[in-house]
């Protein structure tokens, strides 16, 4: 508190923090004046450092722990070594849900950015009314999951629901899509893709805003035709988006589970059960907490996956800034 | 984490367009081709997103009956409120609606106060292990929840939290998120401003306080509206440790462990929750969103 004297610590930290940056470099006659900043600094780091510590940095630790034990929530644990992983290995049902949410993923990440791109080229240019359909396709952006999950379930109900009332009405039998598994795959998709279609859209507007109109006229002067325009100029700049909402996506359909379990309930048998959906049938369910150590087994796995996509994207990133 | 991603690039979005690109650009004579298929596709796709929630709010207001009659109706035949009287007179509704709104001011107001004392810190105080410590809280963002669930599940139990609301609320305040929106925010402000402070005999907390946090209002606003919307719809962790406490239950875990089994076949009755659960959020968005952007514009967050 008592760096009233200290410009040169006090230099403006424009370098990335992650990188590193030149702070190595140290000053040795700054360095009581760094004790006191770093206190300083300390003080306003603890509250979040402490919640942060407690609540997310001990629980993965103890998560890594609980996967190498038997687990109900009654009587004591029992060790068991890496069994939760093997049976894990062994377990068919592991390797449906997770087949379920590669699908889930395959068709809700591409489909929506494909949607949210030609959204956004649409409304970017001059249109009467376009903030109004942009506020609207946003507004699902602020439903919970659960919401979209009930609907969702509301409007493809195989008897009342209003696609079957739809189909009817133009003579045509519904399908089934609460009792046939590919056809609740197909309701879990179109809702997921209605509620995050803003996001992707909104995403390549912001995207398109650095698309210089200069490039574009100059290709217009060369005689490109609008495809090839947007083909060869406009796609080829929005990269940094696509690999944004490419990662963002697929992370957020890998962990779904509130739009599910509202919607499905993993049914009809497991054949919308994603891995996290998995996860809670497991180590929860409706009667309570039960395999809580096979779970956290579960729980530790996607934790490697969604690191691993994570790393992926950083290093990604990285060759990505290298090149250009 | 993704809502507010997506919001912060909004405000180049929207605040730029109208400005970048005059209208004579678009003569009316080149409208020609392809604007009215342009026209017709944007509204058709506003249609498709909006039918859904035109649906709910006609199911609500329509009786069972109807609902469930062969032949489908656009619009209601008959009006009623029974929808929302049957659920709320046979459930706790009002208290789950409570219960969600504390729960979501206490966690916004932890987050935001934790998050901007910690991008503050990173953003003008030099201390040893900086980058490294950022680089931790940045990977925490990458813990799915339910890894740790079952964790933090027995750790409510030991820390005594287990059985009251305050077992949601400091989990679900262990964020990180916002201490990089607001760290993109703080190193904005001048250096200068807070050495003139400190000249003047402030310390860092009253410089913080009575100097930088009011040039701060629009992060303020976004961390708060970001955190808001995001808590009040939160669903897997309070799910796990509400489950079975009736009278703690939030909106979204309300319907999903009661309304949904009770009402499976009146879904009118759900509709109308459904309704009352999604309308404070989407009343908050629609007066907020200008504010929202523009805060976010000017806090050039990308």
């Amino acid at each position: 508190m008592t760096s009233a004297d200290t410009p040169v610590v006090l230099a403006p930290v424009t370098e990335d923090l992650v990188a590193g940056g030149p702070e190595r470099h140290r000053r040795p006659r700054a360095s009581s004046l760094a004790r006191a900043q770093a206190g300083t600094a300390g003080a306003f780091l603890l509250p979040n450092l402490v919640l942060v510590v407690i609540f997310l940095l001990i629980p993965i630790a103890m998560a890594v722990y609980y996967s190498f034990e038997k687990m109900g929530s009654l009587g004591t644990a029992q060790f068991l070594g890496v069994n939760n992983y093997l049976d894990l290995f062994r377990d068919s049902y592991f390797w449906q849900t997770l087949w379920n949410t590669l699908v889930f993923t395959v068709f809700t990440v591409p489909v929506g950015m494909a949607l949210g791109l030609a959204l956004a080229v649409l409304l970017n240019g001059v249109l009467p009314g376009r903030v109004v359909y942009r506020s609207i396709i946003f507004v699902p952006l602020v439903i919970s999951g659960v919401a979209t999950g009930v609907l969702g379930a509301w409007m493809f109900d195989q008897y009342n629901g209003f696609f079957n009332k739809l189909l009817a009405a133009i003579g045509i039998s519904g399908p089934q899509w609460q009792s046939s598994g590919p056809w609740a795959m197909t309701s879990l998709v179109i809702m997921t893709l209605w509620q995050r279609v803003g996001f992707d859209m909104l995403i390549y507007l912001a995207g398109l805003q650095g698309v210089d109109p200069q490039l574009l006229e100059a290709a217009t002067v060369d005689g490109a035709s609008p495809w090839q325009r947007f083909r060869r100029v406009t796609f080829p700049l929005l990269g940094p988006s696509t690999f944004f909402l490419l990662i963002m996506n697929i992370i957020y359909s890998f962990q779904v589970f509130d739009t599910v379990w509202a919607m499905t309930r993993g049914g009809p048998d497991y054949s919308t059960t994603t891995v996290v959906t998995y996860t809670f049938r497991e180590a929860f369910d409706e009667h309570g907490p039960q395999q809580l150590g096979y779970g956290a087994a579960i729980g530790v796995v996607i934790f490697l996956v969604t690191m691993a996509i994570t790393v992926l994207q950083w290093r990604l990133s990285r060759t990505r800034d290298q090149a250009s | 984490m993704t809502v507010a991603v997506g919001a912060g690039v909004l405000a180049d979005a929207e605040v730029q367009p109208d400005s970048v690109q005059p209208r004579p650009r678009y003569p009316r004579q080149k409208r020609g081709r392809f604007f009215w298929l342009r026209m017709v596709v944007a509204v058709v796709a506003t249609v498709i997103v909006l039918f859904p929630l035109y649906w709910m709010v006609v199911t609500a207001l329509s009786p069972q009956s109807d609902m469930y009659a062969p032949g489908l109706h656009l619009w209601p035949q008959h009006f009623t409120w029974d929808n929302f009287v049957t659920p709320i007179e046979r459930f706790p509704v009002g208290r789950w609606f409570l219960n969600s709104t504390v729960i979501t001011v206490a966690v916004t107001a932890i987050t935001v106060v934790c998050n901007l004392l910690a991008g503050y810190a990173f953003a003008k105080f030099r201390f040893p292990g900086r980058s490294a410590l950022f680089l931790v809280l940045l990977s925490t963002m990458m813990i799915p929840v339910q890894a740790i669930i079952v964790s933090q599940f027995r750790l409510s139990i030991t820390l005594g939290l287990f059985g009251n609301i305050w077992a949601v609320i400091f989990p679900e305040s262990a964020t990180v998120f916002g201490i990089f929106l607001a760290r993109q925010f703080f190193v904005s402000i001048p250096d200068e401003l807070l050495e003139a402070a400190r000249v003047d005999g402030a310390g860092q907390l009253r410089t913080f306080a009575q100097i930088v946090l009011p040039l701060c209002k629009p992060l303020i606003a976004v961390l708060t509206l970001l955190t808001v919307s995001y808590e009040f719809n939160a669903f897997g962790w309070p799910l796990v440790v509400l489950f079975g406490n009736e009278q703690l239950y939030t909106l979204p875990i309300g319907m999903v462990a009661d309304l949904q089994s009770e009402y499976a076949s009146d879904y009118p009755a759900i509709m109308a929750m459904n309704l009352l659960m999604i309308a404070p959020m989407v009343i908050l968005f629609l007066a907020f969103q200008r504010y929202f952007v523009q805060g976010l514009a000017r806090s050039g967050i990308k």
